[in-house]
């Protein structure tokens, strides 16, 4: 069996007072009937009858419309009556007596200042809750170094492996590469100067103070960061975390403290491990490029790049993998509502984690400027 | 085809998750126009049998015929055309949490119809109307709803098309007795008012006794009694008995129909 093929809905005028209804009034089938309703020329002041005789189907879609039939008709001051329509349809016409509610109510649009005022204390409340997140996490972390036994150190592996481990391959092309780029980009003013073999001090000071640490914390802010956004947020939208708290476990404990010092211990390797990786790119670019050879670069790299230079670098990575994870956690924790909510929550977590990375990596510049670093 | 007024037609269904047996030759029939239940305990097949109804899951072997058409040798037109002509509430409602109320019933409206925007804004806030929920409760979204709202949210989507078929999974779990007896009226309301034949798997035994013509009870991967509860109430089977036997399946039974 078929489903019967629907014919359209129709509206005729055999007479002046007369309207023919046809057709199948159901969802499907009215289409752009509505659009005729307002081309309908009836005589004023005139009683006027709609036949039903011909309709086929009729569904609730179908009685709206006939009921705006019928409103638009009794508004232009006519008397209606229905007529010759199939006992089947006395059900769905008796929902003609209990019209439908004019239209619904839209909430008021707020005008532009009260969106800005919205916005601003959006933004307000949102900074003071990361604020006491931080507070809180930190008081966690205290308790915790107080009585290290209640330290959990399965998840700390864990995440150092997933973090840490599994970003080993991205990190290193992504740094070797970087290298590769810097020296390309020298290779061509420092040729001009003869100056080749400062292609070392150039390689070594950018990757080691500023591209190893940055990129490093960038990527592992696009990977972990908005992992653990996701992992907290899906949590807190299907009450684990509420769960958690009534089962006498603090969630921060369970889930943001393991986080927190395996990223203090996992960035700064990462860190590293991209310093070595960004200046071997840079190595093996001279070498094509400027004619300079591992050895010739590597001597000149220990006398041009000093010890500060590398522990700057290396400095910044906790500081980098604080704001990654806290920053993360936070707005898994700020997840409410639906799987939506989950995947507008993970974005703000990234956008918010790199560009504060980024506001913290210029605040060292200053710092290190002032210091004479 | 058996019956005229035959609606759902199940024939020989099988069903395996791997080594486990969900359906075992079963046979089923639903007639139009009625309020069929079907109900078994954890693990006898009502949701899979429910979700290969709707053509989420494929059986394994055997057929099932859903208002007329086979579902194993549909093409994707019809199948389309078919889904067209059904309505699901699903137990966890379903809505989409990124749109509100009137959205996610106007959602069907405006992929299928050709209906104008505003007209499709009023007919959704109307269908809202008709399932039971205050016209304010159209711009809510799923989130700030609470569990008997959703549920009527939900049916308000699942009617948006008029379909001639409707699933329920458990209309009423979850819901507190009030609630659930609004759903038990508008179960009924609904019938009336759009003749229509629904499908429904609970285990609420006031909505068995008061609203379901007939029930079907699974179990070993068969129908193992079908009827009215007060047929059914005379078997013998201790599978069907447990439905009667007991504190509650007694005092469901007692209260006027």
């Amino acid at each position: 069996m078929n489903s019967p093929s629907v014919a359209p809905a129709a509206l005729a005028q055999p007479a002046p007072g007369e309207l023919a209804l046809s057709g199948c009034w159901t969802v499907l089938g009215t289409g752009a009937i509505e659009r005729q309703f307002a081309a309908l020329a009836v005589p004023a002041r005139a009683g006027i009858v709609v036949d039903g005789a011909g309709v086929e189907r009729l569904d609730t879609v179908g009685v709206w419309l006939l009921h705006a039939l019928l409103r638009r008709l009794r508004a232009q001051g006519h008397a209606v009556s229905l007529q010759g329509w199939d006992p089947r349809f006395a059900g769905l016409l008796e929902l003609l007596e209990r019209p439908p509610d004019a239209a619904p109510s839209q909430p008021p649009v707020p005008g532009t200042l009260e969106r800005i005022g919205r916005a601003a204390v959006t933004a307000f409340e949102e900074a003071f809750a990361l604020f006491s997140f931080i507070g809180e996490t930190a008081a966690a972390l205290a308790a915790s170094l107080a009585r290290p036994a209640r330290i959990r150190w399965r998840p700390i592996l864990h995440n150092i492996r997933s973090a840490g481990v599994d970003a080993l391959p991205i990190i290193g092309l992504l740094s070797f590469l970087m290298g590769v780029v810097i020296a390309y980009q020298a290779a061509d003013q420092l040729r001009q100067f003869g100056a080749n073999i400062f292609v070392a001090d150039l390689v070594g000071l950018s990757m080691l103070r500023e591209f190893a640490p940055l990129m490093t914390a960038i990527i592992v802010a696009g990977r972990s960061g908005s992992a653990y956004a996701a992992q907290i947020g899906t949590m807190s939208v299907t009450e684990e975390i509420d769960a958690m708290r009534t089962l006498g476990i603090a969630p921060l404990e369970v889930l943001v403290l393991p986080k927190v010092l395996a990223l203090l211990v996992v960035l700064p390797l990462l860190t590293f491990f991209a310093d070595v990786l960004g200046v071997f790119g840079g190595m093996v670019m001279a070498r094509a490029q400027l004619g300079v050879g591992f050895e010739d670069f590597l001597d000149r790299f220990t006398k041009a790049v000093s010890v500060t230079a590398y522990a700057i670098g290396i400095g910044k990575a906790p500081v980098f993998a604080l704001i990654i994870v806290l920053v993360g956690c936070f707005q898994g924790f700020r997840t409410r509502g639906g799987a939506d909510s989950v995947g507008r929550h993970t974005t703000r977590s990234v956008v918010q984690a790199i560009f504060l990375v980024i506001v913290a990596d210029a605040l060292f510049s200053v710092l290190f400027s002032v210091l004479d670093l | 085809m058996a019956h005229a007024d035959t609606v759902i037609e199940v024939r020989n269904l099988s069903t395996r998750f791997g080594e486990q047996v969900v359906h075992a030759g079963l046979d089923l029939e639903v007639r139009r126009g009625e309020i069929f239940a079907l109900i078994g305990g954890s693990g006898s097949g009502k949701s899979t049998l429910l979700r290969e109804m709707i053509l989420l899951h494929r059986p394994d072997a055997g057929s099932i015929a859903v208002l007329g058409a086979d579902l194993q040798s549909l093409d994707a037109a019809r199948t389309q055309a078919l889904r067209l002509r059904i309505g699901v509430m699903f137990q966890h409602g379903g809505l989409f949490g990124s749109l509100d109320v009137r959205e996610n019933v106007g959602l069907p409206l405006r992929e299928h119809s050709a209906l104008p925007e505003a007209s499709i804004d009023e007919i959704a806030a109307w269908k809202i109307a008709l399932a039971g929920l205050e016209p304010e409760a159209g711009n809510r979204y799923p989130a700030e709803l609470s569990g008997g709202m959703l549920k009527r949210a939900s049916l308000a989507r699942a009617l948006a098309l008029d379909p001639e078929l409707l699933f329920l999974d458990e209309p009423t779990a979850g819901l507190d007795p009030v609630s659930a007896a609004g759903v038990d009226q508008l179960v009924l309301r609904l019938r009336k008012l759009y003749g229509l034949t629904v499908v429904m798997i609970t285990h609420d035994l006031d909505l068995l006794w008061q609203v379901a013509d007939r029930v079907a009870v699974l179990g070993q991967g068969r129908v193992q009694g079908i009827g009215s509860m007060a047929e059914l109430s005379r078997r013998e089977q201790p599978d069907i008995r447990q439905y009667f036997d007991g504190p509650r399946g007694r005092a469901a039974a007692w209260k006027p129909k």
